[in-house]
């Protein structure tokens, strides 16, 4: 078995005695799930509970004429039939806009269609029955007519004046502009001696969670309170918003959140069917379920990446990058998605092209308009596959178009590893970055050299490798300035409380959520070694809003860097009130001893003085032993949040080595690597696992994944026979490796490493693709996913 | 409909069943809402994830292309009868160790399908291992994980020999 050999310590402050910190020790809650004993929300069933399945609108665009539930209501099973217009008075609608993306308009989103669908799939009925089977069956029989609109679906002409504008409350179909002019971009361009412009396209694709998204809403009357076990990333953030969109206090709801069974960005966003389950529970006075079918799925879950970018490149005989410029547009939906809204992809695309390179002239331009398509929103990256391909396939291009190596023309242009702290063209600003080392780390990690020589050599055979790369920047532990700042009530700080039980083990509640990436074991690494136990001695409970300190959750990689900090500063704080209660017992200074391996010992020279179980005992049943006026206080609450820096930046590279049949247009991935610096690394295999997730998931972007609709703004794929995701005969083995700069932001100074993956792969199949295919005078192909038909396209083979 | 409903009497983990269920009744939502052994997850009900693996007469099958009438007499093994067995106990070990999963959906179905590959003996490659687990989706590990914990346990069942 290839496991990851734990990394040699390179840390000194966290270097205590049985520190867990940059150990690969297994998951605690492992177990349970290889054993088939999880429990995700699809799994909770509740005496009274009732399933409900919406009708759905079969159009992209249409006006609810009429809607006939009599036959639907005495179906077999049936508990009620509710429409839009009933369950606005039970729920209010929504509008997803946020204040610091400038001029972000949206229309009100209720949580059933009221007189208008606006994209096929969205609901417009709620039919709730003894069985989801049953409530499917009724949904059959209820009636809609409908009055068919015109479908707005192509985003180049969502702005043209014959246009229609979907919605006429907000004038046009500009949900948000944005536009950036930094240096002398025209001077810098015309100095240049080579210029290279193309369009790069994204197709439209989703996150596919293996587990489709669930809710079970039970508002318990008698208690006045709403009970919400639900799939989600955020269990603060929803608690939130269930409660204000019910009209009633947060105290009020309680959700939580045990397995997930896969998230990636789709399950921290606000979803109406999700919303009216919740409603439905309020007005029927008994536990709900919804579980998403595969095609429900399809259609409304979050897609992401519907983008198509203009992008130019200048750049000297010497290889200096001198300018690049954007137009970025992309089509959102019919409606920004609540409360993170459908501005931040292309905000990032905006800010995140050019970053990892000194290149001060930037100009770009972002438009998000609004469609009659399921809707956009973050997924796994964020607007990082995008800019990345796009600057990335500029620097490649423009390599080619100099003669110069494309790793020897990024050597020339990346920042410098010496010239931190510093900022992007677009402002982004960098602590510590190591574009360079990890450059170099991969150049001899892949063994480039001989790659090229095998390369050369099999061209002469008719095989075409090919060899492409893609330095990034990640954004990770996102400080108020992503959300707090616009308005949403969706917190950047996360909390741990750490509390010694009466056997002397260390029970750990964090705000921070597991999503499978880890988040357990990375709290109870920090927790056990700040406070001085071994690793089985913690358990760590998370995802209940009634018990667990406020907290994000799970997005933009923040559970290891912002939940890892609070739950290890939790640890140390609660050590320092043991180790009070031991000096009281022992007649010793608290300075003078420490907590080792569960046990109390002298800190100088180790000797053990008092094992926990003996103080909790000492502590909790003999209380009245200890001197008059010393209270024990074995339970510790801490919280961080990213204050010196608004993102801590991580980067990388990857290197993607594949083969290109040249008659079939199939491409066989070979090997795939990735540098990255996520800076301290509590745990090497869990931070190996997130890349490697992440770079297959991006590497269904580059070659299968796309939400194919036809100009109707029907979905012509909606499953996962047509949808194509990467399975495991077609991916490669993957090779890690890292380089480590902590944040000084924080005292463990670990960034994110979720999204990396994600964030370089595409791009760098791209880039291997077209590397594979220069010598035969392709076209370069920029229009993401590539499949067999459109390399051969470009081979002008068809 | 629900009034076609019929008998069936099955072996389910070891223990005999005897159930009346809908004709229409997928294996899978038998298993999981009639017997409540939710270890057998619903990822897509047509045949592509593999969530649903479980063992019927000694095959693999998936849960959601199978009709739970069609099991009238089969022997049924899901992942809580191959865990409590101890069958698949060094399988699971070796993904726990190797974190071959993440959010863990997908595992009961892809250790179902790596056991019915290990239990034909030898040491597949990796490239068999890869194709064998090919109709076992995994949006998590990116299967490199899954893998690498497989071929550890061929290995050391081949060793243990």
């Amino acid at each position: 078995m290839k496991i990851t050999d734990d990394s040699p310590p390179v840390l000194t402050a966290l270097d205590r005695p049985n520190s867990y910190i940059g150990r690969s020790v297994p998951r605690p809650n492992l177990q349970r799930l290889t054993q088939g004993r999880g429990q995700y929300v699809s799994d909770v069933a509740l005496p009274r509970m009732a399933h409900v399945a919406y009708v759905r609108s079969p159009h992209a665009h249409a006006r609810i004429v009429k809607i006939t539930i009599d036959a639907a209501k005495n179906a077999t099973g049936v508990i009620a039939v509710v429409t839009g217009a009933e369950l606005a008075k039970v729920m209010t609608p929504w509008v997803g806009v946020l204040t610091h993306l400038k001029g972000l308009k949206s229309a009100p989103q209720a949580p059933l269609a009221v007189e208008r669908a606006c994209w096929q799939g969205e609901a417009v009925c709620a039919v709730v029955a003894r069985t989801r089977a049953e409530a499917e069956d009724a949904c059959e029989l209820v009636e809609v007519s409908y009055e068919e609109l015109p479908a707005v679906t192509d985003p180049e002409i969502a702005l043209d004046g014959k246009t229609p504008v979907i919605h006429a409350s907000l004038g046009d179909n500009l949900c948000f502009e944005r536009k950036l002019d930094v240096g002398a971009v025209d001077k810098a361009f015309a100095e240049a001696d080579a210029v290279v412009e193309t369009t790069f396209r994204f197709g439209r694709h989703t996150g596919v969670t293996n587990e489709p998204r669930s809710v079970v809403a039970d508002w318990n009357e008698g208690e006045q309170r709403m009970t919400v076990y639900h799939g989600t990333q955020a269990p603060h953030m929803m608690q939130n918003l269930f409660a204000k969109h019910l009209g009633i206090a947060e105290h009020q709801v309680r959700v939580l959140t045990k397995d997930v069974g896969g998230s990636f960005g789709i399950k921290v966003h606000t979803y109406a069917d999700e919303m009216a389950t919740v409603a439905l529970s309020k007005l029927l006075k008994r536990p709900v379920k919804f579980v998403a079918d595969r095609i429900e799925s399809f259609v409304t879950d979050i897609h992401a990446r519907d983008h198509r970018v203009k992008a130019k490149i200048g750049v000297s005989k010497d290889g200096t990058i001198t300018a690049f410029e954007i137009d970025d547009l992309t089509g959102i939906g019919p409606y920004s998605v609540y409360p993170r809204t459908s501005g931040i992809e292309a905000n990032q695309v905006v800010n995140l092209v050019g970053g990892p390179y000194k290149c001060p002239n930037y100009r770009a331009q972002a438009r998000v308009v609004f469609q009659n398509k399921n809707v956009m929103c973050q997924y796994r990256a964020v607007g990082h596959p995008i800019a990345v391909a796009v600057t990335e396939g500029l620097v490649e291009l423009a390599a080619a178009k100099i003669g110069i190596d494309p790793l020897e023309l990024r050597r020339r242009n990346l920042i410098a590893d010496d010239a931190y702290p510093t900022q992007s063209a677009s402002g982004l600003k960098f602590e510590l970055l190591s574009h360079h080392e990890a450059l170099a780390h991969l150049d001899s990690m892949m063994n480039y050299a001989g790659l090229r020589a095998e390369q050369k050599k099999l061209r002469e055979k008719g095989i075409y490798r090919g060899i492409g790369f893609a330095s990034f920047i990640e954004v990770t532990n996102p400080s108020a300035a992503f959300y707090g700042v616009g308005g949403a009530r969706i917190t950047s700080m996360d909390g741990a409380t750490v509390k010694l039980d009466a056997q002397g083990a260390i029970i750990v509640h964090t705000g921070v959520t597991e999503q499978g990436q880890g988040a357990e074991a990375v709290v109870a690494q920090c927790v056990a070694s700040s406070f001085g136990v071994p690793l089985d001695k913690v358990r760590v409970i998370t995802g209940d809003t009634d018990n667990t300190p406020y907290g994000g959750g799970t997005w933009a990689s923040r559970a290891a860097g912002i939940g890892g900090e609070a739950a290890w500063q939790a640890g140390k704080a609660l050590r320092g009130n043991v180790l009070a209660v031991a000096a009281s017992i022992l007649q010793a200074k608290p300075e003078e001893l420490d907590i080792r391996n569960g046990i109390v010992v002298d800190k100088a020279n180790g000797t053990e003085r008092l094992p926990l179980d003996e103080l909790a005992r000492v502590a909790y049943f003999r209380p009245d032993t200890l001197p008059p006026g010393f209270q024990a206080e074995l339970m510790a609450t801490r919280h961080y949040v990213p204050r010196a820096w608004p993102f801590a930046f991580t980067n990388g590279i990857q290197g993607s080595h594949l083969e290109v049949d040249v008659d079939t247009g199939f491409v066989k991935l070979l090997k795939h690597w990735c540098v990255e610096d996520c800076g301290t690394i509590i745990n090497p295999q869990l931070v190996d696992e997130q890349i490697r997730g992440g770079v297959v998931q991006g590497i269904g972007a580059a070659l299968f994944e796309h939400c194919l609709y036809d100009e109707r703004g029907q979905l012509l794929n909606g499953n996962m026979a047509d949808y194509l995701v990467p399975m495991a005969a077609e991916m490669p083995d993957i090779e890690c490796g890292h380089v480590v700069s902590p944040t000084a932001d924080s005292e463990l100074g670990a960034k994110g490493a979720g999204e990396a993956g994600t964030a370089g792969a595409p791009a760098s199949v791209m880039n291997a693709i077209n590397d594979a295919l220069r010598p035969l005078g392709a076209q370069p192909l920029t229009d993401m996913p590539f499949t067999p038909d459109k390399i051969l396209r470009a081979l002008g083979k068809v | 409909m629900t009034d076609s409903a019929f008998d069936i009497s099955l072996t389910v983990n070891g223990e005999r069943v005897r159930e009346r269920v809908d004709a229409r009744k997928t294996l899978v939502d038998f298993l999981r809402e009639d017997l409540a052994l939710t270890g057998s997850h619903v990822g897509c009900e047509h045949g592509v994830c593999g969530a649903c693996t479980v063992r019927v007469n000694g095959e693999i099958v998936r849960g959601c292309l199978m009709l739970a009438v069609q099991c009238d007499g089969a022997k049924v093994e899901t992942i809580e009868g191959m865990s409590d067995s101890g069958e698949v106990a060094d399988l699971q070990a070796a993904f726990e160790q190797r974190n071959a999963l993440q959010c863990g959906y997908c595992t009961p179905g892809m250790i179902a399908a790596a056991q019915d590959l290990l239990r034909r003996g030898g040491v597949p490659s990796r490239d068999e291992i890869r194709e064998h687990l090919s109709g076992n989706y995994c949006r998590c590990t990116g299967y490199h994980a899954i893998i690498d914990a497989v071929e550890a346990v061929a290995q050391a069942r081949a060793g243990g020999r």
